[in-house]
């Protein structure tokens, strides 16, 4: 008895990645192209909306040809095609999203919007398989939250930030020690060769909240730079590196650890741009060694943005049922919670 | 043939399905939803009542712009990828030219242009020579107030055609006088049927390098040039 093959194709548009990929029964990547922008933004100094919606448009089937000639799938193989329909940036979501339509209606094949934390969460599926309940940390620059899964496709937001996102705070850091775009890497690298001595805070915020706040340590780094240099004080960077982020590591691995122990859940997953940082994931694999709860941290190449993760989502999206139609739009401040709509 | 024309560059969505040159179908909507929502659903309405199936097209028109730049770039993303997963030749038509096609055989020039906010406007001059229509002047994103003193100093009679034809009328009729000519209302939206026809015999491009025509550069990027060239 041999069970027909799931081959879903994922496409996703919402920042700064152009990515297509194809996902063989939502665990297995069978191709994941990624082609990335960052090099023109840099001179921008962050990415811009408008520019990172021009180079979707140049690239968008370049890398749709792309995924098709690295592997064997051909369209009779593609049960569906998934495509990001937000959070992210309005004008770069509505190039994925339009070439996923033209896609489904040339092919006759059904199309699936896919949440795009719900595809960093389930990028994790292609490494292991779920257990249940499952508690998901997404960190990256433009989330931090905390996401209890009692189901596939079923995602509750237990926390959130109440300002900054942390790889938010990463970067405004990184600009006010005059490190290049994008700041995470260059802050995690100088870290490793600092002290954290300069105790800044941490933001528990009130007591079994599970939500987080980073603008304040973030505030209290612009001035503790200002006042040592008023003060004409040495500024090692190094320390300045390391202090930050083991404020933000600290409060974002024990927020995990607490909620991991109120669920009683089975397994923790890091997901999101800001996973790939060294100092968090060694943190991670500390806190939850010899807690019986299994650790999940994608590799990094699956924590930055990716298509790969939306194929891997739309899998279980399209075993469940869900369908979007020719009226699928973007929605740049989609929310987790209770998504997807049935 | 079977041609599919795609105008998705300002508010107003244009579908039109031709086959050879009879239209079997076409749809104009002028509406603040967004274009993305209205684009698929009416391709595939149009397809339906024609009863015919993608792999039936022949061929992709799409106007390139100038206009919106998220309405550029949903018409420009959907037609290549249609050509692209249908196999089949795309032929981008400037949205310019698409509004000029309807001053059909007027004499003299004719400047189609849309608003592009700040008192500018896309622009440019077209003429129908010998039954066809002809650019002969460069596209241009200007000052309302420039293109009309340019136009005026040329004392040539101008017939002006745009969707946004209200919000320019008066100082077109107050700057030329009688050396302009105004349309009434419908006759200043872009037609998807006269797309598909200028499409038709146009030459096709490369999917993989079709770009919007923009007409103007990004903010950021005029910001950065701009800096690039202070330091220097
Ligand atoms: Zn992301």
């Amino acid at each position: 008895m041999s069970e027909k093959n799931t081959y879903i194709l994922g496409i996703e548009t919402s920042c700064d990645e152009t990515a297509v990929a194809i996902i063989k029964n939502g665990t297995e990547i069978v191709t994941n192209v990624v082609a990335s922008q960052i090099e023109s933004h840099k001179r921008f100094g962050g990415v811009v909306p408008e520019i990172a919606s021009r180079h979707h448009v140049e690239q968008i089937t370049i890398v749709l040809e792309e995924a098709f000639a690295t592997c064997n799938v051909t369209w009779d193989d593609i049960d569906a095609i998934a495509v990001t329909e937000g959070p992210g940036l309005v004008g770069a979501l509505l190039i994925g999203i339009n070439a996923a339509k033209a896609l489904a209606f040339a092919k006759n094949k059904p199309l699936i919007g896919v949440h795009h934390i719900a595809g960093h969460i389930y990028a994790n599926r292609l490494e292991k398989p779920f257990e249940f309940p499952l508690l998901s940390l997404i960190v990256s620059g433009g989330h931090t939250e905390l996401v209890l899964m009692r189901e596939h496709g079923s995602f509750e937001r237990i926390g959130q930030t109440l300002d900054d996102a942390a790889g938010e705070a990463y970067d405004k850091v990184a600009r006010t020690l005059e490190l290049p775009y994008p700041g995470g890497p260059h802050i995690d690298r100088l870290a490793a060769e600092g002290k954290d001595v300069l105790d800044f805070p941490r933001a528990w915020l009130e007591k079994g909240s599970f939500d987080f706040s980073f603008s304040g340590l973030k505030s209290a780094v612009i001035n503790k730079l200002h006042n040592m240099k008023q003060r004409q004080e040495t500024i090692v960077k190094e320390d300045v590196a390391a202090s930050f982020q083991e404020s933000v590591v600290d409060v974002l691995t024990e927020k995990t650890y607490r909620a991991a122990e109120t669920y009683d859940v089975k397994q923790v997953i890091v997901a999101g741009g800001v996973a790939a940082n060294s100092r968090l994931r060694e943190a991670m694999i500390e806190k939850f060694s010899e807690t019986g709860r299994q650790l999940l941290i994608p590799p990094i190449h699956l924590c930055t943005d990716n298509a790969a993760m939306i194929g891997a989502a739309g899998t279980i999206f399209y075993e469940q049922g869900k369908r979007s139609d020719a009226y699928l739009n973007a929605h740049p401040s989609l929310q987790l919670s209770g998504y997807p709509q049935k | 043939m079977n041609v599919l024309a795609i105008d998705t560059t300002n508010h107003i969505l244009g579908v039109a399905l031709l086959s050879n040159n009879k239209v079997l179908g076409e749809i104009v909507t002028d509406s603040k939803r967004g274009q993305t929502e209205r684009l698929m659903p009416a391709i595939e309405f149009i397809m339906n009542e024609a009863s015919m199936v993608p792999e039936q097209l022949d061929r992709i028109v799409v106007a390139e712009g100038p206009g919106s730049y998220t309405g550029v770039r949903i018409g420009i993303t959907t037609a290549k990828t249609l050509a692209w997963s249908l196999n089949i030749p795309v032929v981008a038509v400037s949205s310019l030219e698409l509004l000029a096609y309807n001053g059909k055989n007027f004499p003299e020039f004719i400047s189609p242009f849309f608003d592009a906010r700040r008192g500018t406007v896309f622009t440019g001059l077209y003429k129908w020579i010998d039954n066809t229509i002809v650019q002969v002047s460069d596209h241009t994103n200007v000052l309302m107030e420039d293109w009309l003193n340019m136009l005026k100093e040329r004392n040539d009679q101008v017939l002006f055609i745009s969707p946004h034809i209200d919000l320019h009328r008066e100082k077109i009729i107050d700057r030329l006088g009688a050396s302009s000519v105004v349309l009434d209302d419908v006759f200043n939206y872009p037609r998807p049927s006269h797309l598909a026809k200028i499409g038709i015999e146009r030459e096709s491009v490369d999917q993989f390098s079709l770009t919007p025509n923009y007409l103007r550069l990004a903010e950021a990027e005029v910001n950065w040039l701009k800096e690039q060239k202070e330091n220097k």
